[in-house]
């Protein structure tokens, strides 16, 4: 069945669009006024999850069984008294910025993804969340882990291998890519080949910025990550990972990247001019596709505002199913493609902020 | 008893919630009878840790608890008890 509905999760709530014979249309929106940062769909379960932040009254979490009639509120995952992010800086769940379930083999299981650094699993569907202790008391966690854009490190990635949902790993900014083969037992540090010019050693070992970090679903040991200081693309399961930025030219520094289903030399980045100046360059939107696993990348425009754009696309705000893509941007812009970003129809001008977006099998 | 007042921002996700009268002699006691009463509502006051969320704010008889902490401020027995939202955002 193809997924057919694309959930928004903007600063405003969470808007969905239905894709009709010849169209996206709007479908329905939930949370009305709520920033909502996640929102997911269980291909598993068919459960929806919706990550919520209230601001006032904290991050919450629901669900629904009955694609969005109803939504039930269950506690989102809390650190327990007496743990600190660092001396004297007391452990609160401050944003959910990931969210997966466990693999096919584990049905009942959810992980989720905190600022400020905590990975939370529930092996009940979220009745009860467990903190994970081997990663939360890492050595490198409280001297080398800190914020890129919060105040605090957080995990925004959580890639499950397919053949053996024991193995997976996380992605945090700014730590890096840390691995397991235990289920969560014990982590390795992942980060060879990458550079933070940001620290005074920018090959330390921890540190790094990945800001989104994925695998091809099909080719699992092939991973790509849009990084602060560039793209990177390990074909080793990030044992190695290889710059793949283009020296001269738009692919470089960004927040999200999208990898094709089943080949994995192909990926799309969404640039913006750098960590300094945060807006697309020349003021012109553009997505960049490699169809060579990074050697080149090609400028895919049409479609896109060639002038006075200021739109930025957060980590969580492309994704990819089959031929399509579709991403939402900082200020409100909707745009899809059906033929791997060659043409791009903007859907809608007017939305807030848009902070996730996902393809979800109506 | 303490009479708990809330503000109406609470009613969206507690849509039965009406002041209310408690036996309490501190602030942090208020807070657990109102969890009692109406569940997960300690959430949306309180952090992880316990502390009063940075823009929730609680009044005493007209006056802003000073233990965002422990909630440990004492209430009198009759006591008028605030619980209120920070104005800010867009």
């Amino acid at each position: 069945m193809s997924k057919n509905l694309l959930f928004l999760g903007t600063r405003k709530g969470l808007v969905i669009y239905k894709k009709s014979t010849s169209s996206w249309d709007y479908h329905s929106s939930h949370f009305p006024g709520i920033p909502v940062t996640l929102a997911y769909a269980d291909e598993n379960t068919k459960t929806w999850w919706a990550c919520l932040d209230h601001g006032h009254w904290g991050i919450k979490l629901h669900k629904s069984t009955d694609q969005g009639n109803n939504w039930e509120e269950l506690q989102a995952p809390k650190y327990q008294e007496g743990l600190e992010i660092k001396e004297g800086v007391p452990a609160t769940n401050k944003y959910i910025w990931a969210i997966t379930n466990g693999g096919k083999s584990n049905p009942d299981k959810l992980f989720i993804g905190t600022i400020p650094g905590g990975l939370f699993s529930s092996s009940d569907y979220g009745k009860s969340f467990e903190l994970n202790e081997a990663l939360w008391n890492h050595p490198s966690r409280k001297e080398h882990w800190f914020g890129g854009g919060f105040d605090h490190p957080g995990i925004h990635s959580i890639v499950i291998d397919p053949r053996d949902n024991d193995h997976f790993y996380i992605g945090i900014s700014c730590a890096g890519v840390f691995e397991t083969t235990d289920n969560g037992k014990s982590w390795t540090v992942r980060n060879d080949g990458l550079r933070a010019d940001f620290l005074p050693d920018p090959f330390a070992e921890v540190g790094h910025d990945p800001h989104l970090l994925l695998a091809c679903p099909t080719h699992p040991d092939v991973m790509w990550q849009q990084n602060h200081c560039g793209i990177f693309r390990s074909i080793n399961g990030g044992k190695n990972w290889k710059n793949v930025s283009q020296k001269k030219g738009p692919a470089n520094f960004g927040f999200t990247i999208a990898v094709h289903e089943q080949n994995p030399e192909q990926a799309w980045v969404i640039p913006g001019i750098s960590d300094v100046i945060r807006t697309p360059i020349d003021q012109s939107l553009v997505v960049c596709r490699t169809d060579d696993g990074g050697k080149s990348w090609i400028e895919q425009r049409n479609g896109l505002p060639q002038e006075t754009s200021f739109d930025i696309v957060y980590r969580h705000g492309l994704d990819i199913t089959g031929n399509t893509l579709a991403f939402g941007t900082t200020t409100g812009n909707l745009f899809i493609s059906e033929d791997l970003g060659d043409h791009w129809n903007c859907i809608n001008h007017f939305l807030p902020m848009v902070h996730s977006v996902h393809f979800v099998e109506g | 008893m303490a009479t708990v007042n809330f503000t109406y921002a609470l009613k969206r996700f507690y849509p039965d919630l009406n002041t209310i009268e408690i036996e309490a002699t501190d602030v942090n006691t208020v807070v657990q009878a109102i969890d009692q009463t109406y569940p997960g509502i300690k959430d949306y006051l309180l952090d992880d840790q316990g502390s009063l969320r940075k823009h929730v704010n609680i009044f005493v008889d007209g006056t802003l608890i000073t233990d965002r902490k422990t909630l440990l401020d004492q209430l009198k027995p009759e006591s008028e008890v605030y619980i209120m939202q920070a104005l800010s955002g867009g």
